[in-house]
């Protein structure tokens, strides 16, 4: 695949723009063509809001992703409204502790991480986000977990050691499910 | 060289700003374009600077033409509700011949409209930019890097020629992020012989004005005005071509469009479909010319908008009905998908000229 | 010969625009004498605004910008932001700084920016043919209220100077009038604080001067003089209304 179209969902305040500034940085760093994108306006203050990523090796003409290789659904309106949209054999990373509905769809691949709930017992609060990154990471492979960790770094700064810790933490430990 | 950094459209936009020597900030809050008075309100400090919050876009437009008429580089930013009360100051700007830069991140109208992008300031940015007869300068970026580095060449041709510059973006170049290089930081040296900045007792006093009560002396200050601006129009239209050599659709379309109307003719060339783009990067002056050359083996030409058809009023006027020239857009902060346009690429294959 | 009096270097040689009888004359001389005695001519801006005194960027011998209506404060401002070294002046009417252009006064007045605004009120507009002004008295007629200000419909006066004066950003707000000798001395005196506070950069400075339009009241001059005297001076009170450096110096007012 040349183009991958990432849809992170949900609302706002869970993270999904920096989750979708860690991926886009990734692609910067191996240099392929990037794009990040954000729902904006009223959503920003606690509706459904989405981020749109690319990573490509050609030219990215629109930023804007209405058909997902991959969706990070993490509220059940942002599920409901995008589940349909999923290109045929893409993937889709859903929060289980929010998201608890069920798709007709067979020509997808559907993974259910409980990263609410992880994220509170392994002392990861308020990002699960990145284990959702984790999960998709290692499922789509799209970009590798090296340059992912190196992608972190740049986004939280070397200054917030303990940030990066936790951020990196969360990302292994979604790889690892 | 730099490294290429991820940036939001809008921040990279300010930083071009300031590497361009704009040290003169005046703004107003409005969405989609806020981020470039926040960046310029972070960054402004750090340069010696100034960064202003103006009670109004038409008191930042004012503030500018103050700055202006010293002699130094300022820039307003706004999204178009706040272009439209823009537009006194603007006219004055042009009637006063003074340099600066005004950034428009379009999003839609009419009234409030709404906050997602839109290309519906058109005829306000080309044809109507205030009252009385006169240009600016506009350019229409269509990438993040563009952003950056079209604001530092707006800076240098408004310089030039004596006059007030527009970026005309949109809500989706100024919110997305994308690799940039920025632009070396450069020091500006324009001699500005003009400016009002106090006559230091050594030359008589300059006055910056847009006042002529005796009709033919207002005339003939605009006949000179317009000898400029025939000389802008000869010189410095720029438009780009892609895969426009053979291209039998030939699709016109600027900005935000034009990424998606590359995506959908790069679909069309794999179903055989020869389409290219013409992209125009300046919107005044129009580049007639290119499009002409780029339309002489095109049997028709698609125009993409985000509006309800402004920019193909000047598609027509440039081919003069030697090519049928039809129109795709939306509207309303609506974005088409590249699938979208591509379906009207294969309509006109399929049709042929009607 | 001796020459007991000459016109100053602040004020150009052409020849002024105003009617018969039109205090603007005046008050540009004690403006021009102001910027002669604190030599300071070589680096004023003045800002001329859209009124009567439009044209006043021929006549003061300093680079001059002129203002859309009612703009003056926030242009002097892009000016004053510009020009570190600078001293920036704006010469408004009452449509100018008291309608149209109210918010960039009172923003530039709250931001505390570093400017003079000499600020002309005579109760009418005159350069589009004497229309009601904001600072138009009670029952006075104009071309725009010619039953006389009716304020049941049309409200009331605005005093500018007790307004601004409850802003922390202004330094110096007066009130003077250009009715007699005596006062025309003392607008001198406000005029040329308002600009050593302004060299000083001790802030936002401004001058109202009361003034006579005696083509557009219908008038002759002397009886414009005590129009002026009778019915404007008791609704807009002479004197100081803030002076920040005298209050922080302890000294008195003028």
């Amino acid at each position: 695949m040349s183009t991958s179209g990432i849809l992170f969902a949900g609302f706002g305040g869970q993270g999904l723009l920096f989750s979708g500034k860690i991926l886009a940085t990734a692609g910067l760093i191996e240099n392929r063509e990037v794009s990040w994108l954000p729902s904006y306006g009223p959503e920003m203050r606690g509706g459904t809001a989405n981020c749109s990523v690319r990573l490509s090796d050609e030219p990215i003409g629109s930023p804007i992703v209405s058909k997902p290789d991959i969706l990070v659904a993490m509220n059940i309106p942002s599920y409901h409204k995008f589940i349909s949209e999923v290109v045929p054999g893409g993937i889709v990373v859903t929060d289980s502790s929010l998201v608890k509905a069920h798709t007709d769809r067979m020509d997808i691949k559907r993974f259910e991480v409980e990263a609410t709930k992880i994220s509170q017992d392994e002392g990861l609060d308020g990002i699960s986000n990145m284990i959702l990154v984790g999960k998709l990471v290692k499922e789509s492979g799209i970009i590798s977990f090296n340059t992912l960790e190196k992608a972190v770094h740049k986004c939280v700064g070397e200054k917030k050691v303990h940030l990066l810790e936790y951020n990196i933490k969360a990302i292994k430990l979604g790889m690892s499910l | 060289m730099e490294e290429k950094v991820l940036m939001k459209g809008n921040e990279a936009l300010a930083e071009g700003a300031i590497r361009a020597g704009c040290r003169h900030y005046f703004g107003y809050p409005i969405t989609p374009q806020t981020e470039i008075a926040a960046y310029m309100s972070r960054r402004m400090p750090h340069v010696g600077g100034i960064f202003l919050q103006a009670e109004s876009e038409i008191a930042a437009v004012n503030m500018v033409l103050g700055a202006a008429s010293a002699g130094v580089r300022a820039m307003t930013s706004s999204s178009s509700p706040g272009i439209s009360l823009k537009s006194e100051g603007i006219s004055y700007l042009a009637g006063s011949d003074l340099p600066c830069v005004i950034v428009n991140i379009q999003r839609a109208g009419p009234g409030l409209g709404g906050i997602q992008p839109s290309q519906a300031d058109y005829y306000l940015a080309t044809k109507s930019p205030g009252h009385g007869d006169l240009h600016m300068l506009v350019f229409a970026p269509s990438t993040v890097q563009e952003m950056a580095d079209l604001i530092s060449h707006a800076f240098n041709k408004a310089d030039e020629y004596r006059v007030p510059a527009m970026i005309l973006g949109d809500g989706m170049l100024g919110q997305m992020m994308e690799p940039v290089i920025l632009p070396a930081e450069r020091e500006v040296k324009t001699s500005k012989p003009w400016a009002a900045n106090g006559h230091q007792n050594k030359r008589p006093h300059n006055i910056i004005n847009s006042l002529f009560l005796e009709a033919d002396i207002l005339e003939n200050r605009i006949l000179d005005r317009y000898k400029r601006y025939a000389v802008i129009e000869h010189n410095e239209t720029r438009a780009e071509n892609f895969m426009t050599d053979d291209a039998k659709i030939l699709i016109i379309a600027y900005g935000a469009s034009a990424r998606i109307a590359k995506s959908a003719l790069t679909a069309a060339r794999k179903e055989g479909i020869a389409a290219g783009l013409l992209r125009p990067i300046t919107l005044w002056p129009f580049p007639v010319k290119e499009i002409n050359a780029a339309a002489e083996n095109a049997r028709d030409i698609l125009t993409v908008e985000l509006s309800m058809g402004q920019m193909v009023t000047d598609v027509k006027l440039a081919v003069q009905g030697r090519r049928p020239v039809h129109f795709f857009g939306r509207t309303g902060g609506m974005m088409p998908t590249p699938e979208d346009v591509l379906e009207e690429i294969r309509k006109i294959e399929r049709n042929g000229s009607i | 010969m001796k020459v007991v009096y000459e016109k100053t270097s602040a004020l150009t040689d052409q020849t002024l625009s105003y009617c018969p009888g039109c205090t603007h004359g005046v008050i540009h001389k004690l403006i021009g004498e102001t910027l002669v005695e604190l030599d300071v001519l070589g680096r004023t801006v003045g800002i001329a605004p859209v009124g009567c005194s439009v044209l006043a960027y021929n006549f003061f011998n300093v680079d001059m910008v002129q203002a859309p209506h009612g703009r003056g404060p926030a242009v002097a401002t892009g000016l004053a932001r510009s020009l570190p070294d600078g001293v920036i002046f704006t010469y408004q009417g009452d449509g100018d700084l008291a309608a149209i252009g109210t918010a960039e006064t009172v923003h530039a007045a709250a931001r505390g920016e570093n400017i003079v605004i000499i600020f002309i009120n005579n109760a009418i507009y005159g350069m589009t043919g004497g229309q009601m002004a904001p600072t138009t008295m009670p029952g006075q007629m104009t071309q725009t209220s010619p039953y006389g200000r009716d304020t049941a419909t049309a409200g009331y006066p605005v005093r500018v100077c007790e307004m601004l004066a409850t802003l922390d950003g202004v330094a110096y707000a007066e009130r003077v009038a250009a009715n007699t000798v005596p006062n025309i001395r003392r607008a001198k005196a406000a005029i040329k604080r308002a600009f050593e506070n302004q060299v000083a950069r001790r802030g936002f400075s401004i001058v109202e001067v009361l003034a006579i339009c005696p083509t557009n009241w219908g008038m002759t001059p002397i009886d414009s003089i005590s129009w002026l005297t009778e019915h404007m001076i008791p609704y807009y009170p002479l004197g100081v209304y803030k002076d920040k450096h005298a209050e922080n110096t302890g000294g008195g007012g003028v």
